[in-house]
């Protein structure tokens, strides 16, 4: 039951314009860094470009999406009509004027600071100010979703929530405790400086709070692919979902664990002892349970749509699955690019091993692989199965869908595996222009022309996916009927009420994060003398 | 969501499910729990930790007193025969931008931040370290071999940040003890 269709393609197109803009930059980006294109007469435009691109990537798409998938999954798995309609369009024109807002000064120069801020780097006032507007858009969001599942339960008192909207709602609230590190280090630090009020700066603690913000906001980027990998992939290949409490346990997981560990960020940083170094590292390490069972639950689910469809053996029932399906072929591609870049991360988070490769190219490629690979590649499949519940119109080309997935799945391992090379080989990341005339350098040439050649790959699967939606809308009409998802292969008629509900969960959450972050933000706020000067981008 | 009976043998089934399922999670507990003891291995018994101790320093007085005053960077002997070596990074360079150190020597890395955040990188080793304004980072360094290694800033500092790349010279023990004999502080600048 879609109702509010309009609402969800807004934030649906708004996401994938912008993504299509900043997918644009970043192949520019790759291509005047390498030996092919000739080197910028002025490396600011490099910097301008980046951080627009981090912007929009990090903060403006992945919220789009997650916002406009978690609204139809509200009026669909609860088939209830969206309780909050006019609010949800304040949260969407609130990021409209945020997206505004911040890309202007970008534009112009005035903020290159990158997506992760730098303090005591201080851009211009309105591109905080945007980012802050975007996030507070998000947050009705947040509440919409909390008090729409609330309205539900009113009405079906003790009844398991659906596993898509528990997963949903988890996601929400993920979100909206990991965006307070960052509104923190923006409204107490940041802002005030960059409005004129203060000339100082403690570039140590906005670090820290920023870390709060950075690695839980991947988890929130991740939330929308895992949905769509328990409740949707099952469906869509025919099969069911192997454990319907096994992926609640994993939701609640992301939940609890996914927030404390983001000092893992600031392992070669002055102002964190090792205690909290270590325990944020072992927190990290704990993340990798949540995704450890979901690859399990998941594998498990395929074989049974395989089996079903006549699959024998031990790994015979491979062959049976089908790929000509586009959900199946979006699910194996992004399931090879979790694995290798989830196996880049437990070096990351090996808080000894990162000192080999911290801050190098390797990290860009780690994260290109998790987010721009794994999640984005599942977003486009999310899209793929909505729109024809949303625009009442059937996606016909198949053929078109699966080369766009292709294009997706080999641009990605083309630009990024290059990019793990030299990061081991020692190449800083956010660099405008190398000097391949060095001979030290020279060798890293060919590997950084490879990774250029994979940003057009993925810009032209980029292109071709906008194509094939906007193609969409004007199809023949069709209903789809309406929009399901994966049943379990045990539909629980009861939840245990931990796995019914959140409040003990972010309790949990919010507990960890105190004790893991508070220690550390209080001894750092209480130390004398270690505000810098701030200094102004973009100054003559 | 329409809720539907479990199908005919339910709960045998089931029953297989989950065991299969908490043999995994057992497998996947077991991995963690590997990786965070083998961390704590690693830095517990190898000391290998980077930044054990918070350090602070005012980097707007960091040129006119205390350790950090242009007459002290650069490498310096000590008396028990290890090396240390000062520097800060500042947009868009490195001072010294050429640091000289003995090979196969226990040296202490000291370096801060003039002005944004900086990075240390030393490409072909594990040596990386973050330079926040306003604190200290220090890092133990020993190189096994003697050459060139480049050293460039690895964290974003402004739009100059893409020229700011620092040389390391790791010269024999012999000859940087005879550099070293009237107490000065060394570096490789200009050489």
């Amino acid at each position: 039951m879609l109702v509010n269709r309009k609402l969800i393609l807004a934030h649906f197109w708004l996401a994938f314009a912008v993504f299509g803009i900043a997918l644009t930059l970043g192949a520019w980006q790759m291509f005047i860094r390498s030996p092919i294109g000739t080197w910028l007469s002025n490396p600011e435009l490099y910097y301008r470009s980046l951080t627009a691109h981090g912007t929009v990537m990090g903060y403006v798409f992945p919220t789009l999406v997650a916002m406009g998938f978690g609204y139809a999954i509200s009026e669909s798995a609860l088939e209830q009509r969206l309780v909050g309609v006019r609010w949800a369009w304040t949260g969407f024109w609130l990021i409209v004027i945020g997206s505004v807002m911040a890309v202007i000064p970008v534009a112009l120069g005035r903020a290159s600071v990158l997506y992760t801020f730098y303090p005591p780097l201080i851009g211009n006032v309105f591109y905080y100010l945007g980012v802050v507007l975007v996030v507070v858009g998000s947050w009705i969001w947040v509440a919409l979703m909390s008090i729409n599942l609330r309205v539900w339960r009113k009405a079906h008192p003790g009844a398991p929530v659906p596993l898509a909207m528990f997963a949903n709602v988890a996601g929400a609230y993920l979100w909206a405790w990991t965006a307070v590190g960052a509104a923190l280090e923006l409204l107490l630090q940041i802002i005030p400086v960059a409005a004129g009020l203060k000339a100082t700066i403690d570039a140590g603690l906005a670090r820290v709070f920023f870390s709060w913000t950075l690695h839980a906001i991947v988890y929130f980027w991740l939330m929308p692919t895992y949905i769509a990998y328990y409740t949707i992939v099952p469906r869509a290949i025919g099969g069911r979902v192997y454990s319907d409490s096994m992926a609640r346990i994993s939701f609640i997981l992301f939940l609890v664990v996914a927030m404390p560990i983001g000092m893992h960020h600031t392992f070669a940083d002055p102002m964190v002892g090792a205690g909290f170094k270590f325990i944020h590292s072992a927190f990290t390490a704990l993340v990798a349970l949540p995704t450890l069972l979901t690859v399990f639950t998941i594998c498990a689910s395929v074989e049974i749509a395989a089996r079903l469809r006549g699959g024998r053996g031990m790994f015979g029932w491979i062959r049976t699955l089908p790929w000509d399906n586009p959900m199946m072929l979006a699910l194996a591609f992004s399931f090879v690019m979790l694995g290798f870049g989830g196996a880049g991360g437990l070096i990351n988070m090996g808080y000894q091993l990162d000192a080999s490769i911290h801050n190098t190219q390797w990290i860009t490629g780690h994260f290109h692989l998790i987010f721009g690979g794994a999640i984005v590649i599942m977003y486009f499949a999310i899209a793929y199965d909505l729109w024809p519940h949303l625009t009442g119109r059937e996606l016909i080309d198949l053929r078109l869908i699966r080369t766009q997935l292709w294009l997706w799945f080999i641009g990605m391992i083309v630009t990024t595996f290059p990019w793990h090379w030299v990061g081991i080989l020692g190449m800083p990341r956010r660099m405008a222009y190398f000097d391949f005339g060095d001979p030290a350098i020279a060798p890293q040439a060919l590997s950084v022309t490879f990774s250029a050649i994979g940003g057009f790959i993925l810009l032209a699967s980029g292109i071709l996916f906008l194509v094939i939606l906007a193609r969409g809308m004007r199809a023949p009409q069709a209903e789809a009927g309406p929009y399901r998802f994966a049943l379990a292969v045990h539909q629980p008629a009861t939840v245990p009420i931990a796995l019914n509900t959140h409040a003990l969960w972010v309790a949990l959450m919010i507990a960890l994060t105190l004790t893991n972050y508070g220690y550390p933000i209080l001894t750092l706020a209480m130390t004398e003398g270690t505000s810098v000067p701030a200094v102004y981008v973009g100054a003559q | 969501m329409s809720t539907e009976e479990t199908h005919g043998n339910g709960s045998a089934s089931a029953e297989v499910a989950a065991r299969v399922e908490r043999r995994w999670a057992t497998i996947a507990v077991i991995i963690i729990v590997m990786m965070a003891l083998l961390a704590a291995f690693a830095g517990i018994h190898r000391a290998t930790m980077p930044q054990p101790r918070v350090e602070t320093t005012d980097p707007s007085r960091i040129h006119l007193s205390g350790e950090f005053v242009e007459s002290n960077l650069g490498s310096v002997l000590e008396a028990n025969g290890n090396v240390t070596v000062r520097a800060i990074g500042q947009q868009y360079s490195f001072t010294p931008a050429c640091i000289v150190v003995p090979v196969d020597t226990p040296i202490t890395l000291r370096a801060t931040s003039a002005d944004v955040v900086h990075g240390i990188l030393i490409q072909g080793t594990n040596i990386n370290t973050m330079l926040v304004p306003g604190y200290i980072s220090e890092q133990l360094m020993r190189f096994a071999r003697t050459g060139d290694y480049l050293m460039p800033c690895q964290e974003f500092c402004s739009f100059g940040h893409e020229g700011m790349w620092g040389k390391v010279k790791v010269i024999d023990k012999i000859e940087f003890a005879g550099r070293a004999k009237g107490g000065g502080r060394l570096s490789c600048v200009g050489q």
